[in-house]
């Protein structure tokens, strides 16, 4: 269960679909150059409900068949580089989606259910180009049409979080999305901040926002899990490092070089 | 009193909220951010959400709680913008070209899919007011900017850019000049809008800032829109970034 870099991401299967947060919500940054330097392809990533920097390396590095998100985004650093150039060059195929639809379907997961309904959508571009999401009449009222978008159940959902403890338990704070994919996803694969010798479920005040252990898979004590990116609360992005990431991968020379550098070569 | 173009676009957004409830504010839009606290300190909005802010956000539900909260009418105002807005009101946040094979790609839809049909009061903020981004028609919907037939609450209120103002005419489906920023010719908005627009027989020109409003901005309202927009506030107000500043 507590475990070390390498393993966790051996438990990454190639092809496999990768539920990720957004880059507030802990992103596990360290865990991803590790997936690069394994070699994994064909992944599918999923952002919950978007990705950035996380997203961006994956695929600049070759990693992912198909991005399936509301957006992905270097937020105020600007546009994902190697994500555009990706659309552009058709390198990816794209499962555009907005984030209701995305949270929702992988609530439908957890819930073990085969659909969810989302308000919206309708008369959208992004439903013309999903064949997978459906409009039905609402079964409960007359002349209410809504599209249900079918569940999500990841592969793996891979995250970092501020805190586990030694019998595997996770403590996310007020990041619920991260419950709700280790809920719905088949393998749950987590880098933690620290790691507490007390029973995090046992404390009535870290308890209601610990992932037990029982849903988890993997957790591996990476102290800034998320560099550059920082953890809510906890640590701040490293914006020079962040400018300097945004800059070198606009061009196809400048994130091969980044991806020879340390840490992303090793660390 | 002297203002910055930041300063009116605020003062302007704000006098857009007045009477609204509740608030919410996406991530990397200082300027709306900043209207909405400002409204709020002047006692027109009864609460602001800015998401990634420390102190504006009464959020413990995850990513799913802004959304949830659209969908029961808990939030009356909210901003999006578009890298193409056409004239019936459709944003395009995808991108230019074919879709899926694109010419430029934007970073994604984020809520705007959903929260363009469900908050009433949806105000566009585009300060880049060019033909390149108000279109005639947008290269892909994003979200409608009209719909029938379905369950829609909300929808586009109002367009402000760096040139003027647009009210958005439901009944009709298009845009209507409301007022033009100081300074700014009709035939300057003519020559940068891709799509028709009606317009009054006499063309308001948008109020200067109040002193008051200023004042507010310049102090406590800076203060508090440095939090989840730290470089904005410097960069305006000469507000420096609060060292414990994270997201």
């Amino acid at each position: 269960m507590i475990t070390e870099l390498v393993d966790l991401v051996a438990q990454i299967p190639h092809g496999a679909s990768v539920a990720v947060p957004a880059n507030r919500s802990g992103p596990a940054i360290a865990a991803t150059r590790a997936m690069i330097r394994a070699g994994l392809r064909d992944l599918h990533v999923i952002g919950v409900p978007t990705s950035g920097l996380q997203a961006d390396l994956l695929i600049g590095a070759g990693c992912v068949a198909v991005v399936e998100s509301a957006g992905v985004t270097l937020d105020e650093f600007g546009q994902a580089p190697r994500f555009v150039a990706a659309v552009k060059a058709g390198d990816i195929a794209l499962k555009d989606s907005t984030c209701p639809a995305l949270i929702s379907a992988v609530q439908a997961g957890e819930k073990g259910i085969p659909f969810i309904p989302i308000r919206g959508l309708i008369g959208s571009d992004l439903l013309r180009h999903r064949p997978d999401y459906r409009v039905v009449d609402n079964p409960m009222e007359a002349g209410d049409p809504i599209v249900v978008v079918p569940a999500i159940r990841p592969d793996v959902a891979l995250f970092h979080a501020p805190l586990g403890d030694r019998n595997g338990n996770v403590w996310i704070g007020k990041s619920r999305e991260l419950m709700t994919m280790a809920h719905a996803a088949r393998k749950t694969l987590v880098t933690v901040e620290a790691l507490s010798e007390d029973d995090l479920l046992a404390d009535p005040k870290h308890g209601p926002a610990t992932i037990p252990a029982h849903y988890i898979d993997a957790v591996v004590h990476v102290e800034n899990g998320c560099w550059p990116i920082g953890l809510s609360g906890h640590r701040l992005t490293d914006a020079s490092a962040m400018t300097r990431y945004a800059h070198m991968a606009k061009t196809d020379a400048g994130f091969e070089e980044y991806l020879s550098l340390a840490p992303m070569a090793a660390e | 009193m002297e203002y910055s173009r930041e300063e009116l676009l605020i003062c302007t957004i704000a006098h857009m909220l007045d009477g609204v409830d509740h608030v919410a504010v996406g991530v990397a839009s200082p300027i709306p951010g900043a209207a909405a606290m400002l409204q709020h300190a002047l006692g027109g909005v009864g609460r602001v959400t800015v998401l990634n802010s420390r102190h504006a956000q009464a959020i413990t539900d995850g990513a799913t709680e802004l959304f949830d909260m659209a969908a029961q009418g808990r939030i009356g105002a909210f901003f999006l913008s578009g890298g193409q807005i056409d004239g019936q009101g459709n944003i395009n946040l995808i991108g230019i070209g074919d879709y899926p094979d694109l010419d430029v790609r934007w970073s994604g839809s984020f809520g705007s899919a959903m929260l363009y049909y469900l908050v009433p009061r949806v105000i566009l903020f585009r300060e880049e007011h060019t033909r390149r981004t108000l279109v005639e028609a947008v290269d892909f919907i994003t979200a409608p900017g009209t719909s029938d037939g379905i369950h829609r609450p909300g929808g586009p209120y109002g367009l402000v850019t760096n040139l003027c103002v647009f009210d958005f005419d439901k009944a009709v489906g298009g845009f209507r000049l409301a007022s033009l920023h100081p300074g700014v010719t009709l035939e300057e908005v003519h020559d940068n809008t891709g799509f028709v627009f009606a317009q009054p027989e006499v063309v308001r020109t948008t109020p200067h800032p109040r002193p008051c409003d200023l004042e507010q901005l310049r102090g406590a309202v800076g203060l508090r829109v440095a939090d989840p927009y730290p470089s904005f506030a410097g960069r305006v107000w000469g507000i420096s970034q609060p060292k414990e500043f994270c997201f």
